[in-house]
């Protein structure tokens, strides 16, 4: 694992809202120590919280309601206690878990839990989890997980999904690249799986592979397309630029809000610079998504009028009249990968609802973008959407008055 | 000596580690926090004005509407420059104002003891707006019926009208039931070019035309585009917080 | 103590413990909570007002709202929450404001630094040092009308505190004078900085260039007025981005709907508010400081929420972080001190309020057009030959000074509508000036400075009481016979200035006697808490530490021992982090003692 090129110190050092490492588990026999400090980082690069814990709640203790197509899971809890956590389990059984999605009970799990993609993981990697897990404070919090109706609710029909969608199998090296790039390619398609958001799912819920990381909706947003693909993926950043975004939130086209703001607070920002920047080398050498340069709607186009109308009265005082905005402050939508997304859920959202921006070390402003859901008719959201979906060079397609109105 | 009591659950509230509680019962119309942790948010967060509608009243009968729409027409009148104070909303405007917190002074300190000050010292009766229309409105249809052939104020010519407003500006009238003429006047002026020169989302400056008669650009909130433009026109219309013809017109 | 609030009696719930309670959460309350949560110490501050921020509170959907900010004063402080009363001298009985009109102080969280202007001035060492300094030029005589005092402090010490406040602001400027060098386009009276404004001045609108060349061709010397409104992007020293400013013209009375004004919301909440030895408690006032027996030590303060529940909150240190107006009232309703008499002169709490001496100019023209609704709140030119002590009074006959501003912050159009003298205010004659005069006309005006007396002063009002029966505040003042001289003489100046631009015709607007508590003039009141060299005539010592009470800190401009020509935040964010490096350097390591031996 040179590669990881983690050190006892900088581990320990590293900042996290909830994961810390107990003084007792250092206090052990230095090896495992060690062992515990990997898997701490583990739970970092699977962000585990993200799911497992609940606002204001002790980590790791249950999550709160994840909403999917098929309907509501609860993220169970995986703190070691005996009677309502995994305390009872062993490391096979947790092995099973994440490479093939088998409970301790044989119980087979819902791909909520992105095993599909934690079966990339090496045995030393999650026996490192492992460890670490066995050291967090063991909560009584007992969850049932299962909220999903009939048929969903019937974990065999996971076996039948399973046969159609998972293909077990621990990430294997191409030899032909870089160690960076395989690294990257471990992350993203292993513990950080990436794809959980940022892939389209089938109509049976699993990532489609052959569109991997090619943007998804999920939860009222649109996780964008993070291939390197160059007019609506993160082609045209610098690798500066994706590893400046992943650790900070913020780079100079764009800052995160939503889901993908937690994943770098709790993620992405605490991983090490070297696997960050092999994350960087793997996304841009990914490929998918539109070709060629879509054509913009003609700026003559009424709806375009309409919508630069109100980008000039609302919008430019913030977001600049020529779509440039500011650093760490307001996003740029002129050349926005978000901006020019097939789906303009995640646009949709932040005009009506407004958005909170990420917080971290590097990016501290916490900027929001206000609700102007009250102010804007469904018309003029879909005009001034298209209008910046279609201006300064950007292009995608046009939003209609019908879609706005679902996102209220 | 301080009386202790221990057994509030507000108390455990302000002691729990969740980021934003609510420190008081939901009755208060603002509620006590303790914040800490995090900035907060809140999706939607917006307190926007509401659009007045025009049509009935609120507050004035139909007899002091009148009233003050005759008022409003001379204040404003309706000339080649803009159309009249009545016909922008600017009575309408008045009459939400004085069913609102203007009318009832709720955000003033209305404590006595009530004293006549000096004139550094501001307003000191204790009546509130909507007292004063009322009894104002009153006194001046009371003067017009006494001094003007028993006519109300909307009803005598404009030349006539002009004429009474003039002198109430002035004090020179003396009106019924103690209401001070030139106060009134001044509280009807300033009400008046308030409706007219506000934002039309309060009813009104219908059209935003008082903005378009002086070329104020209204709710824009840049103008980066023309700071170095000296001596030039500004080549925009008006926007409302309601938005603009601009941006609706198919 | 039972408080009675009606028939009941309210029980007073006791808090754990904190290291620090701030009352206040605005521009002094957010940098000291910053700097002393650097140290480690637990703190937390109380609010009286709402949390406010940037989106949820100033959208810019509805933030160009007139009416609602500025004509009904949505976001100060509302009289029925607190009131104060007025009087000009001592056989005068004072009224309650009924509503604020002269002076508008500021409510919630960010204080007055949500709705400010952002004029960003450095006071000079001749201020701090006002009575050394005027009685070498002119004598004792000459100011033995006046009850001036030295400030306990010099220029010099301060110019790293004022250049901190600036830069964690973003100040828009140019320095007049670099470490002694005289700087081509700044102030060439100002006392040397360092280094210059993180930010190059703002862009300049039309009505400030033209003055700019008149008053140039006047020999005056003209220089772009210190802005909190940004010329650029920027990112402060605590990591806070910022953006330029857009002269959208909603600035005074306004939160600033795009980051681009700084205030505590746009330059430190962020970073604060994560901290977790900070929190802040918001709709909860302050009833009174608790001394223990001696009444020499704070134990902490008790402070009522929304609900009408009461709480003691200890603390081993208490800083009161209110309004200026606000920290003297809640010394004097706590015990702090004791309060003022003019009669004898003697007290100190309550002492030097003083206000701002202004005065205006208007140039009606026929063929330019000013466009007057492109302007932000500090977007300017000024003239400093006129102020402080910038000239020779030897052959004058008064003391002090006003800097000349022309800074045309907005037109906004229930409040903004000059017309020539004589016009009638209503009708259709009244319309065609209006809308003549509208984009056609130049202001400009003067802020003098504001000298102290023994008859101005604050104390507490006899009669009125608040909503929990506590006494108003009673402000007792009017211009003193000093100021009007310097008012006058300086407005003559103008008038010059007035003529010089050649319009139509112009009309000036003097000060005259009898401070009228209506029109809006200025809410820089100072003093009433003021700092200085010794304790029978100064509440508080140079590090703003009570003389009388040595675990409280009042922070301020109720530390100001009389007003200059300039607006005050620039020396009140200068004192904060004075104030804040005397406590992590000095008072933390013996705390509870006096930072000056009395």
């Amino acid at each position: 694992m040179k590669t990881l090129g983690l050190s006892l110190t900088l581990a320990a050092g590293a900042l996290s809202a909830g994961l810390a490492v107990a003084p007792s588990a250092l206090a052990q026999a230095p090896d495992q120590a060690d062992r515990i400090i990997r898997g701490r980082y583990q739970a970092i690069l699977g962000d585990c919280e993200a799911c497992h814990t609940a606002p204001g709640a002790k980590p790791l203790s249950g999550g709160l309601p994840l909403e999917t197509p098929f309907g509501q899971l609860i993220p169970p809890n995986i703190t070691p206690d005996k009677a309502s956590g995994i305390g009872s389990w062993t490391e096979a059984d947790f092995r099973n878990a994440l490479k093939n999605g088998i409970g301790h009970d044989g119980k087979r799990l819902y791909p909520a839990m992105p095993y599909p993609a934690y079966t990339r993981m090496s045995d030393e990697d999650i026996s490192n989890l492992w460890a670490y897990l066995r050291t967090v404070d063991p909560v009584f919090n007992p969850v049932e997980a299962n909220q999903l109706p009939f048929p969903f609710n019937i974990r065999m029909s996971m076996l039948g999904w399973n046969m159609l969608n998972f293909t077990p199998g621990e990430f294997r090296p191409d030899p032909s690249k870089s160690e960076a790039w395989n690294r990257g390619a471990y992350i993203v398609q292993g513990p950080g799986h990436c794809g959980t958001c940022h892939s389209p799912k089938t109509s049976l819920g699993a990532d489609e592979t052959s569109q991997a990381l090619e943007g998804a909706s999920l939860q009222g947003w649109f996780a964008p397309n993070i291939t390197g693909n160059p007019y609506i993926g993160i082609g045209s950043w610098s690798e500066e630029e994706i590893v400046q975004y992943l650790k900070t939130g913020a780079n100079a086209r764009t800052i995160a809000s939503g889901p993908m703001a937690e994943a770098i607070e709790a993620s992405t920002s605490q991983m090490t610079d070297e696997d960050v920047k092999a994350i960087a080398t793997y996304l841009k050498s990914t490929t998918g998504g539109p070709a060629e340069k879509p054509k913009p709607i003609p700026a003559d186009d009424r709806r375009m009028q309409m919508g630069a109308a109100i980008y000039h009265d609302t919008c430019s005082a913030c977001h600049g009249a020529d779509g440039k905005g500011a650093r760490q402050l307001f996003p740029a939508l002129a050349g926005s990968a978000i901006v020019q997304q097939p789906s303009s859920e995640t646009l949709m959202r932040l005009v009506l609802q407004g958005s909170q921006a990420v917080h971290t070390d590097g990016a501290r402003t916490t900027p929001a973008m206000p609700s102007l859901g009250w102010k804007l008719s469904d018309q003029q959201v879909a005009d001034v959407l298209t209008y910046i979906r279609n201006s300064w060079g950007n292009a995608a397609p046009s939003v209609g008055p019908s879609d706005i109105g679902a996102h209220r | 000596m301080e009386t202790h009591c221990l057994k509030r659950p507000t108390r455990r509230q302000f002691l729990s580690s969740v980021a934003f509680t609510i420190l008081a019962g939901s009755a208060a119309p603002v509620l006590a926090r303790s914040i800490s942790g995090a900035l907060p948010w809140e999706a939607r967060s917006a307190d926007p004005p509401v659009q007045v509608k025009p049509g009935g009243w609120l507050f004035f009968t139909p007899e002091e509407a009148r009233t003050m729409e005759a008022v409003a027409d001379r204040l404003i009148p309706a000339d080649d420059l803009s159309i009249g104070g009545k016909d922008a909303g600017c009575v309408v405007y008045l009459d939400r104002q004085l069913v609102g917190s203007y009318g009832n002074s709720s955000r003033l300190y209305t404590k006595g003891p009530f004293m006549p000050g000096l004139p550094t010292q501001g307003y000191q009766a204790p009546d509130t707006p909507a007292q004063r229309y009322r009894a104002g409105i009153a006194a001046l249809n009371g003067f017009t019926a006494g001094a003007k052939g028993g006519k109300r104020f909307a009803e005598l010519a404009a030349e006539d009208q002009d004429a009474v407003l003039k002198d109430l500006e002035a004090g020179k009238i003396t009106l019924p039931d103690k209401v001070d003429a030139r106060s009134f006047f001044n509280l009807m002026l300033t009400n008046v070019m308030e409706g007219f020169f506000a934002d039309p989302v309060y009813g009104g400056n219908r059209d935003m035309a008082s903005w378009k008669m002086l070329g104020f650009p209204g709710a824009r909130y840049d103008y980066r585009d023309h700071v170095s433009k000296h001596n030039q026109p500004y080549p925009l219309p008006p926007v409302s917080i309601a938005g603009s013809m601009e941006w609706t017109t198919r | 103590m039972d408080d009675k609030v009606g028939d009941e009696t309210i029980m007073t719930t006791i808090l754990p413990r904190k290291d620090v309670v701030i009352v206040g959460l605005g521009w002094t309350g957010s940098i000291l909570a910053h700097e002393l949560t650097e140290d480690g110490l637990d703190v937390v501050a109380i609010e009286r007002g709402p949390w406010r921020d940037t989106a949820t509170d100033f959208n810019i959907g509805y933030a160009q709202d007139e009416l609602r900010y500025a004509i009904r004063k949505d976001l100060f402080l509302q009289p029925v929450t607190e009131a104060m009363t007025m009087r000009n001298n001592t056989s005068q009985t004072a009224m309650p404001m009924r509503d604020y009109g002269s002076f508008l102080p500021g409510n919630g969280v960010g204080g007055a630094g949500v709705h400010w202007n952002g004029h960003t001035w450095r006071f000079w060492d001749s201020d701090f040092r006002i009575v050394d300094n005027l009685t070498r030029k002119y004598g004792a005589a000459r100011i033995a009308d006046l009850q001036l005092q030295n400030w306990g402090v010099a220029g010099e010490e301060l110019e790293s505190a004022f250049d901190r406040f600036e830069y964690l602001a973003g100040i828009s400027g140019k320095a007049g004078n670099i470490k002694g060098e005289i700087q081509t386009g700044g102030n060439p009276f100002e006392d040397p900085r360092s280094r210059d404004y993180p930010l190059p001045p703002m862009q300049m609108t039309y009505a400030p260039t033209l003055f700019a060349e008149v008053t140039k061709s006047l020999d005056l010397h003209p220089f772009p007025t210190p802005s909190a409104n940004l010329s650029e992007d920027y990112i402060n020293p605590l990591g806070i981005a910022m953006g330029q400013c857009t002269m959208c013209g909603f600035c005074e009375r306004f939160g600033c709907a795009n980051y681009s004004k700084s205030s505590a919301q746009t330059t430190v909440l962020p970073v604060l508010m994560r901290k977790k030895n900070f929190e802040v408690r918001t709709d909860s006032e302050v009833l009174h400081v608790d001394l223990d027996v001696s009444k020499k030590h704070a134990r902490g303060v008790t402070y009522v929420n929304t609900s009408g529940e009461e709480f003691f909150q200890p603390a081993d240190m208490v800083l009161l972080c209110a309004y200026g107006l606000h920290n003297v009232r809640l010394m004097m309703l706590s015990g702090i001190g004791q309060i003022y008499d003019p009669g004898t002169g003697e007290g100190t709490v309550g002492r030097n309020y003083c206000y701002q001496t202004n005065s205006g100019a208007q140039v009606f023209f026929d063929d330019k057009n000013f466009n007057p609704f492109i302007a932000a709140g500090a977007l300017g030119q000024t003239c400093d030959d006129y102020n402080g002590d910038a000239f020779d009074h030897g052959p004058l006959d008064f003391v002090g000074g006003a800097g000349i501003n022309c800074i045309p912050s907005n037109g906004r159009p229930i409040q903004t509508r000059p017309t020539p003298p004589g016009t009638p205010r209503w009708g259709s004659a009244w319309k065609q000036a209006t809308v003549k005069a509208y984009k056609a006309t130049l202001g400009f005006s003067s802020q003098g400075s504001s000298y102290p007396t023994r008859g101005n002063y604050l104390d507490l009002d006899p009669t009125y009481k608040d909503r929990f029966g506590r006494p108003l505040l009673r402000i007792t003042f009017d211009f003193p016979d000093n100021d009007i001289r310097m008012s006058a003489w300086v407005t003559n100046k103008m008038e010059g200035i007035a003529k010089a631009f050649g319009g139509r015709q112009y009309n000036i607007s003097p000060r005259r006697k009898g401070w009228d508590s209506v029109p809006y003039q200025s809410t820089h009141n100072t003093g009433g808490a003021i700092m200085g060299e010794n304790p029978r005539t100064s509440a508080v010592n140079k590090y703003l530490q009570s003389w009388d009470v040595p675990n409280v800190f009042v922070v301020g401009a109720s530390a100001f021992a009389h007003n200059a020509g300039k607006n005050p935040t620039g020396t009140v964010g200068a004192l904060a982090y004075f104030a804040a490096d005397a406590i992590r350097q000095q008072y933390l390591r013996n705390p509870g003692q006096p930072l000056v031996s009395a």
